[in-house]
């Protein structure tokens, strides 16, 4: 994805929230540059959300995270003004919610953005059906309208059949589907959903975040997803805003949060976070020695003595994996002058490069030889060795790649490969 | 105190302003007592033409239908035992009474608490002005209501509207306050107007509580009866004030005990009135 090419949906420009009577005094001393706490100190008005500028790209995940008190359900709720901002400019499709009246405020929110809540906010004494239906019943629909679009919307969080329960009846998960069917019932272009999954248990909360993947996967809807705890947010996170006291502190992609991480609040963030779960196969791959197949067992023989190893991978002029081949069946193979391609051991561990750490464990700590990275085409991206991988896991950065390729100019065994 | 302070005439004064609100509003007075006295009398006569087993039975069936079979059972025997003790027609008056009364304060009374629910001022001008009408002693304005609507039924209902209609406003303040803010956060997020966040969501979801202060406002108007019937409301209270005031124990038992019949069978069926029967959960 090209990400120039995307159009901005939500455009944020110097947001400011103070909470308290003194809100314009407090709005003074903040261009000041005075510090939260001095302002409070001042004039007892709190700083919520301060000079926050960011972009809301057409069709991402984009996850606002940050410790309780951060500002971050302050920040979600400028977005649909149910907290009207003290200054800044918020653009939803080029327009300023900020200045909008009335009216086109409720059209804004009727249309264009759904709310998912923490604790799900369904009505109690409303079916599930009709809670579904409450965006549309308020725009005015027929019965038989809305009904029937919040049965389709049920159906697509799988509650077909729920629809004349009451939410007590519902378990926490199932509750909140509700909340994310009735959010989906209007076809909104954006959906908020503030600390949405908080609330489950981790199980549960896993199989919502995989759902809400393929959800936005299908209807390529903008989400932004706040949340409270980093690994949610680096699963399902295309991009992330860190927050603290109100104040954005680093916007990226997941990978360019924990890899390099831009202050030490971000540092200290990350680092109890759980690597097995965030590095892939990618991150800690070396070049891969490789012997071209119609060199012949000698070739490979020489590579392997010169490289101190016991094993090659082999390869074609195009470099996709063919297999590899063992010192051992090298020198059976010179001496009964067969070729390569008859010694080859085929049937190799070879994963994807995405694959993430905790799938690789058992891969590697059984495989006789490294565990081959490959891409779609079969071609051999680099191999897995256990000490990069145990390496990695213990955050010793020398094992990680930056990345997530390997750079070719950094790799010690660069002229190995064919030219060896 | 009295050489240092001049005393103010507060007495006169108010009862200047009451000489005064009759003297320029007396037609408008006139026509409101015409109203409620029409109501009331009205209601006594239809309800008198009904047989009064015929009437018990309606009643158990309403008992029923809005609460349980035991309540129902009870409605029936209680209202057949007045009969049997002779004052059905008294109590027909009483229930005539209570029940305008009640109407008057539930027509007030939620209007102005759903307003109160939604403005901080409202409530700061409101809920002294209930702190007063609770705490008066009600004799002090069934003199002026005397003054305004002359003696009989009208300064009664007018006397336990004014005495009845506090809970009512405060408990339908409190219902739709008590609504939790996620649930207010959700109705706006969606684009409701002020009317649809009241109707759809947080007035259902008070309705327990608005229904407490109902039934609590048909018990401060039932208290009201014997009060009322000081200034000539016809009823049970009536009845039961001739039996005090004549030393007949025996009778002012037996019209006691058919207030409390009356009682509790209002008491039970409101209570019940505020349930959701359908499932759900409401506050």
């Amino acid at each position: 994805m090209n990400e120039l090419q995307v159009k901005k949906k939500i455009e944020v420009k110097g947001a400011t929230k103070i909470f308290g009577k003194n809100s314009k005094r407090a709005a003074q001393l903040l261009r000041e540059g005075k510090s939260k706490s001095d302002i409070l100190k001042e004039t007892g008005a709190t700083v919520g959300v301060n000079n926050v500028t960011f972009d809301v790209l057409d069709g991402e995940i984009f996850v606002i995270m940050g410790l309780s008190g951060s500002g971050k359900s302050t920040l979600v709720r400028l977005l649909n003004r149910l907290i009207n901002p003290t200054m800044g400019l918020i653009l939803l499709d080029g327009d300023d919610i900020v200045s909008m009246n009335k009216e086109s405020l409720r059209e804004v929110r009727r249309k264009k953005i759904g709310m998912v809540f923490q604790n799900f906010a369904l009505f109690p004494h409303k079916t599930i059906e009709e809670n579904t239906e409450y965006g549309l019943e308020i725009q005015g629909l027929t019965k038989v309208e809305r009904q029937a679009k919040a049965r389709e919307s049920l159906k697509l969080v799988g509650l077909a059949g729920y629809e004349d329960q009451y939410p007590n009846q519902l378990s926490g998960g199932m509750q909140q589907r509700v909340g994310l069917a009735r959010a989906l019932a209007n076809d909104p272009d954006i959906l908020l959903m503030d600390e949405a999954f908080s609330a489950l248990d981790p199980l549960i909360r896993k199989d919502m975040q995989n759902e809400l993947l393929q959800l936005h996967h299908d209807m390529g809807k903008t989400i932004i997803f706040i949340t409270h705890d980093l690994d949610e947010a680096l699963r399902i996170g295309d991009r992330i805003a860190l927050m603290k006291d109100g104040e954005i502190v680093q916007i990226g992609t997941p990978e360019e949060i924990l890899m390099s991480p831009s202050n030490e609040y971000v540092e200290r963030f990350v680092e109890d976070v759980d690597l097995s779960k965030v590095l892939t196969a990618g991150h800690i791959m070396k070049k891969a020695d490789t012997v071209l197949v119609d060199r012949g067992p000698r070739v490979a023989l020489r590579l392997m003595k010169q490289l101190g190893i016991s094993s090659i991978y082999v390869v074609d002029k195009s470099n996709r994996l063919m297999g590899a081949v063992t010192a051992q069946d090298a020198v059976l193979a010179s001496e009964s002058d067969k070729s390569l391609e008859q010694v080859i051991i085929t049937n190799l561990p070879m994963v994807s490069s995405d694959m993430v750490l905790t799938d690789l464990f058992d891969l590697v700590s059984t495989a006789s030889i490294p565990v081959a990275v490959i891409n779609e085409d079969q071609k051999l991206q680099g191999i897995i060795i256990r000490g990069a991988l145990i390496g990695a896991l213990a955050g010793d950065n020398q094992f990680i790649n930056n990345n997530g390729t390997v750079d070719s100019t950094e790799d010690l065994n660069m002229g190995v490969n064919e030219h060896g | 105190m009295d050489e240092l302070l001049p005393r103010l005439p507060f007495a006169d004064w108010i009862d200047f302003a009451v000489d005064w609100l009759v003297s320029t509003f007396g037609t408008v007075f006139d026509g409101i007592a015409d109203l409620l006295e029409g109501i009331v009398e009205g209601s006594v006569d239809i309800l008198n033409m009904v047989p009064s087993i015929l009437l018990a039975v309606l009643f158990a069936l309403i008992a029923w239908f809005i609460s349980t079979r035991k309540i129902a059972i009870f409605s029936l025997i209680g209202l057949l035992f007045i009969d049997y003790l002779g004052y059905w027609y008294p109590m027909l008056q009483m229930l005539a009474l209570v029940l305008t009364s009640v109407f008057f304060a539930i027509a007030i009374g939620i209007p102005i608490g759903i307003w109160g629910s939604q403005k901080e001022n409202v409530r700061k001008v409101v809920n002294p002005i209930l702190d007063l009408m609770q705490t008066m002693p009600a004799f002090v304005y069934l003199l002026p209501a005397i003054f305004f609507f002359n003696i009989g039924v009208v300064p009664g209902v007018v006397a336990s509207v004014i005495f009845a209609m506090p809970p009512t406003i405060r408990l339908t303040m409190l219902g739709i306050q008590q609504v939790p803010k996620d649930l207010i956060e959700a109705t706006e997020a969606f684009g409701s107007t002020t009317w649809q966040r009241l109707s759809k969501v947080q007035i259902p979801l008070a309705k327990p509580t608005i229904m407490a202060g109902v039934n609590q406002s048909i018990m401060l108007s039932l208290s009201m009866v014997v009060i009322a019937s000081m200034v000539g409301a016809p009823g049970l209270g009536e009845e039961v004030y001739r039996s005090v005031t004549q030393l007949k124990t025996g009778e002012g038992f037996e019209t006691g005990l058919s207030i409390v019949i009356v009682a509790i069978i209002l008491d039970r069926i409101t209570q019940h009135a505020g349930k959701n029967k359908k499932g759900g959960t409401t506050l």
